[in-house]
């Protein structure tokens, strides 16, 4: 399943629906990296609440992601990771990197224009 | 590497997943965690038993497509339990002591998948014969 890519103002944001494949995951990444040059946004909000893993590759793609944007000249913050998830990630020694993160979309909104001034 | 116990009773006949691409890999992770579910296991052990099977099953086609994931629901003695034996027809493993390596990958994951999985669940077998394939059982008992 393909994620939807909003623009809002300065920031792109991508919120998953539904467990995405491996695939898809690359999908959102370069949609999302391809967006930022389109509308030189300042920074990317990648919604997981509704992703039942972040595995291994998971991870990887999201430090991509992250990494990828900022050389591309904006921020990525990710948001809602779920309890349940956040403690399988730590048991699994999955690690975002400095990759942001927040618990909703509000937050990662103030995150952003407080780093993006 | 844990011995897999005999196992007294299959409570439930066997769910067999087919695995050729990468959405077989997501149905797999969520029929297990649904199984899971039902025998009752909660919160994170569900995202575990769900990370496990995603990685066994990503394995499959990366490096040995096709493959399948089948899912039972063991008991030993009063304990139930989860079991997923996920096998290919590959290339098999040739290094099989560095699979289970943390930071050893030879493509595209972390090199964290099967190491991650062996620690969280109670039993993991891995078996691998060179042009025969690998078949790698888990088994996760409800405490």
């Amino acid at each position: 399943m393909r994620v939807p890519i909003l623009k809002q103002g300065d920031y792109v944001i991508a919120s998953i629906q539904s467990a995405l494949t491996d695939d898809d995951l690359l999908h959102l990444r370069d949609g999302l990296t391809s967006h930022v040059g389109q509308y030189r946004s300042k920074g990317v909000i990648v919604d997981v609440t509704a992703l039942d893993v972040m595995d291994s590759f998971a991870t990887r793609t999201v430090r991509d992601l992250a990494q990828t944007v900022r050389l591309r000249g904006a921020k990525t913050i990710i948001v809602g990771i779920q309890p349940e998830v956040a403690f399988a990630m730590v048991q699994l020694g999955l690690e975002l990197g400095d990759v942001g993160t927040a618990l909703d979309l509000e937050e990662a909104l103030e995150w952003l224009h407080h780093e993006c001034r | 590497m844990n011995a897999v116990d005999t196992v007294e009773t299959y409570v439930e006949g066997d769910r067999a997943i087919p695995i050729v691409r990468d959405t077989d890999v997501v149905a797999a992770r969520l029929a297990a965690r649904a199984l899971a579910s039902r025998v009752g296991f909660m919160g994170t052990d569900l995202v575990l038993i769900a990370s496990a099977v995603s990685e066994v099953a990503r394995n499959i086609v990366a490096y040995a497509g096709p493959g399948e994931v089948i899912l039972s629901v063991v008991q030993n003695r009063s304990r139930l339990g989860l079991q997923v034996i996920a096998r290919d027809r590959g290339p098999g493993i040739a290094d099989m002591s560095r699979a289970l390596e943390k930071g050893f990958s030879t493509s595209r994951s972390l090199g964290l998948g099967l190491p991650g999985s062996k620690q969280f669940m109670d039993e993991f077998r891995l078996e691998s014969t060179l042009g025969l394939g690998t078949t790698v059982t888990m088994r996760k008992w409800l405490s």
